[in-house]
């Protein structure tokens, strides 16, 4: 059981990344707006149709 | 899908109940339009319907439809000049390389997902602007635009027509030190939650060891793991606790924050000692977790708080930022408040709000002064008089010579009374810091008497189990109750329309006090109206129609009160400056005027309206005689209506114990009577008020007792930030928002017994939470003194009793959807 010696501390790397990952996330502004991009996302791909386009006009 | 809008539309005008194709509300009868596709309540509607529809963002109604709610049109005024304004640029925007500005504004109306997605197709439809994003929690928008290809007006224009009005946001610094907090905050949870769950999986294999056995290399390499990750909790964001304890033992108080970091640190340095001595127990599972539910706890609060806050801060972005300057050449701009200077002159629209301080150089008007002085009734304003800032121009446009602006101005004066006045309010001494003051000394007193005991018993185990109690008893769940009940309360009174920024308030509610109340606007509506009528109703329309003509507040009082039935057309109308109106109906002359014309005109008056003039005048009311053909035959006494729901809400208050007190700038005659009428004994009620003097008349009372200020205008700032919690009403100025700690959104006096009930319940819920966690460490001590907690016990005992405080304060329901 002495790979455990070897194992923790690789199990810590691991945590430590996630957690760096997630600092870096919020940094970069991920978690400011909760409540947008939830919206955003479902409707992004719609494109809008132009006037030209439009047959009531 | 022209098509199917239409055929969804037919069926119900079958039923004679059309709804807006844009707001979806019920059109008025007089509007509908047989013959149209669309159908609008008004005009606003049509506009923004036609805008979307022009634009090619139809697409709009059909997510609108999917996420099932309804839009709602406000129309948007103004044409955005000061948008464009350098000053207002360099103010509100930033400038980036190739001419591209960003600018941050607040959006009215933002309701779901369909407007997000209309606002964010702004860059499509108009060229120039680069890019639109909306952070729909904050209800902030932020473009991107190219000032040359489309001037920032003109970009608000076209977003304000589609039911959208923008305002620019003010402290922009404010807003990037919280976004750093905020993130601050985050992180330290994200790392507090990282280090708990590692250090709980280390723990794991620690309890294992206990049944199973575990060889001593690998019990000290797991208790050495966990004793880095422990520490390193403490030291990242447990820091937080250990530095509000300094801070509250430099200024020999006593908060939450002592017991907490008393617990962590000997969970932590005990440990510690034992993991080098390779002996006894070790709490570090337990210590992280307690870090990390307690930076959740927080959390919670301060986002609930914010969001609070952030709702106040949008209707201060409400209120007009302009001015309309006339230069020599008689020329209008619009420029920012900020931008007028002395010596311009300034045009004031009927209706608009002075800008400045200054002269009246052209125009006859009647000002509304009550957001200042209280004063409910206008004030007849001539060239040569001095008018203030903030004050309503009611009747007809003026101009005035600006004598002083910005921070010179008579407003500005008072708001600098109201930062010295919040800055030297008494503190509320916070129910939780009580609580803690005693529980520091009971847990220290109980640890000294498990130490000694022990020593008597088996003097080496003695500091263990002092130690072990000191652990176990942090009062986490006593830490979380009073965040998440005030998280819930102030959420749900959010619900409700009340807005509250902190849990303080809430406190300082909740036990009956003095309770001071505004007549202008809080009382009473704030608003002239008819109050009395004597004479035969079907003249009020009569009146209302030849009133219609004068632009005056009490000419409009008639229009307001004409009744349910058609205004008829008036003919022949004369408006006689300071006495009346009088006009024809068909074949009958009306008139309606003062006392004293009524006197000069009719000589002696009828027994009743004699009688109902003197009455009105006792009353404090502007009795106003009407005559028909010569005739006077009815009596319409004008004032300041009080509120439907006041007396019954100050008899409410009264019964739960408050001391109800009415405080106002107006004429003391007219205080006494509202005083009379909703049941406030006269010797309570003041009138003629300074701001000045309001504010020590609050400081005074403050000094022995809580203090509760409502009031809504500038004059009552002062007073509301000095006392123990200020809140403003309905309508509120700007000065009486930034001063307040709680805003009511909706009128009257019911939301403010509804608040009051709502404290009562919340601090309820503190208490019940605070039985259980002392239940939780009553149960903790007893099994300490006597030595028979151990790591696991208190592992599970732990989160067992903070689930407890968080399921209690779920579940309250501390402001009841319906009224009370």
């Amino acid at each position: 059981v002495s790979v455990l010696y070897f194992l923790l501390p690789l199990a810590l790397v691991i945590a430590a990344v996630a957690v760096g990952a997630f600092v870096w996330a919020v940094r970069r502004g991920q978690y400011d707006d909760t409540d947008s991009p939830p919206m955003r996302a479902i409707l992004d791909d719609d494109p809008v149709r132009t006037r030209g386009e439009n047959p009531r006009r | 899908m022209p098509a199917t809008e239409a055929s969804a539309v037919i069926p119900r005008r079958a039923a004679r109940r059309v709804a807006c194709d844009h707001c979806e509300l019920p059109v008025p009868q007089g509007l509908i339009d047989e013959g149209a596709d669309h159908q609008f309540c008004c005009g606003a509607c049509r506009v923004a319907y036609q805008v979307i529809h022009a634009s090619g963002l139809d697409r709009y109604y059909a997510i609108r439809e999917a996420a099932g709610v309804r839009g709602r049109a406000a129309p948007g005024s103004g044409d955005h000049a000061e948008f464009d304004d350098p000053a207002f640029l360099g103010v509100y925007a930033t400038d980036g390389p190739d001419g591209i500005w960003r600018i941050d504004l607040r959006v009215e109306n933002l309701h779901c997902a369909a407007c997000l997605w209309l606002l964010e197709r702004v860059p499509e439809v108009m060229p120039g602007v680069r890019e639109a994003r909306v952070a729909f929690g904050a209800s902030r928008l932020t473009i991107a635009w190219d000032q040359a290809a489309a001037p920032l007006s003109s970009i608000a224009r076209f977003i304000a027509s589609l039911g959208y009005p923008v305002h620019p946001i003010r402290g922009r610094a404010l807003d990037d030190l919280r976004r750093r907090e905020d993130r601050a905050a985050l992180v330290r949870i994200g790392v507090a939650g990282a280090l708990a769950g590692n250090t709980m999986l280390v723990a794991l294999a620690l309890y294992a060891g206990v049944f199973s056995g575990m060889e001593p290399q690998f019990r000290l390499l797991f208790r050495g793991v966990s004793m880095v990750l422990a520490f390193a909790s403490l030291l990242g964001p447990g820091l937080v606790f250990f530095r509000g304890a300094a801070a509250a033992l430099r200024t020999r108080t006593l908060n939450m924050d002592v017991p907490i970091a008393i617990g962590l640190a000997v969970g932590g340095v005990w440990g510690a000692i034992n993991v080098v001595r390779q002996t006894g127990e070790v709490y570090f599972d337990t210590v992280t977790i307690l870090v990390f539910l307690l930076l959740v706890g927080r959390w919670v609060q301060t986002r609930q708080q914010r969001k609070a806050a952030d709702a106040v801060e949008l209707l201060h972005a409400l209120t007009p930022r302009t001015a309309i300057v006339v230069d020599g050449d008689g020329t209008e701009r619009t420029v920012p408040v900020g931008a007028v200077t002395v010596g311009q002159t300034v045009r004031v629209p009927a209706g608009g709000v002075v800008p400045a301080d200054g002269a009246i150089v052209r125009g006859t008007s009647s000002i509304d002064e009550s957001m200042l002085t209280g004063e409910s009734r206008p004030v007849a304003a001539r060239e040569g008089r001095a008018v203030f800032a903030g004050t309503t121009n009611l009747a007809s446009p003026i101009d005035i010579v600006v004598s002083a602006s910005g921070a010179e101005t008579r407003a500005a004066a008072i708001m600098r009374l109201v930062e010295d006045a919040a800055a030297n309010r008494a503190p509320i001494v916070r129910l939780a810091d009580r609580v803690a003051a005693r529980f520091v000394a009971m847990i220290l007193a109980l640890a000294g008497v498990t130490l000694v005991i022990w020593l008597r018993i088996d003097p080496s185990r003695a500091v263990d189990h002092a130690a072990s109690l000191l652990i176990v008893t942090c009062p986490c769940a006593l830490a979380l109750a009073t965040p998440l009940a005030v998280s819930a309360a102030i959420g749900r009174a959010a619900a409700r329309g009340i807005l509250i920024k902190g849990g303080d308030p809430l406190e300082a509610l909740s036990k009956p006090g003095v309770i001071v109340l505004d007549k202008t606007g809080t009382i009473t509506e704030g608003r002239m109206d008819i109050v009395r009528w004597i004479g035969p109703d079907r003249l009020r329309a009569d009146v209302a129609a030849i009133e219609r003509e004068a632009v005056h507040p009490i000419a409009a009082a008639f229009v307001r009160g004409a009744g349910p039935g058609p205004i008829p057309f008036a003919s022949d109308v004369r408006v006689m400056p300071g006495a009346g109106v009088e006009g024809r109906i068909g074949r009958r002359e009306i008139v309606a005027c003062s006392i004293d014309c009524a006197l000069d005109r009719f000589g002696v008056l009828p027994p009743a309206i004699d009688a109902g003039a003197r009455a009105a005048l006792d009353a404090a009311l502007t009795p106003i005689v009407i005559a028909e053909d010569g005739v006077p035959v009815a009596l319409a006494a004008i004032g300041d209506p009080i509120r439907a729901d006041a007396a019954a809400s100050i008899a409410h208050l009264r019964r739960r114990g408050w001391d109800v007190r009415i405080l106002s700038g107006d004429h003391p005659r007219v205080v006494a009577a509202v005083a009379c009428a909703v049941g406030v004994d006269g010797a309570l009620a003041r009138g003629g008020a300074t701001p000045e003097e309001k504010l020590e008349s609050v400081r005074i009372l403050a000094g022995e007792r809580a203090v509760v200020m409502v009031g809504d205008g500038v004059n009552d700032a002062a007073a509301l930030a000095a006392a123990t919690v200020g809140i403003a009403v309905h309508g509120g100025a700007e000065a009486s928002l930034a001063a307040a700690d709680v805003f009511v959104s909706t009128p009257g006096l019911a939301p403010i017994v509804a608040l009051v009930d709502g404290a009562r319940r919340t601090i309820g819920v503190i208490h019940r939470n605070a039985l259980a966690s002392l239940g939780y460490n009553a149960i903790c001590i007893g099994l300490a003194m006597g030595g028979m907690i151990s790591p696991l016990v208190a592992a599970v005992l732990m989160p067992i009793s903070s689930l407890t405080v968080v399921m209690i304060s779920a579940k309250s329901r501390v402001f009841p959807e319906d009224a009370p």
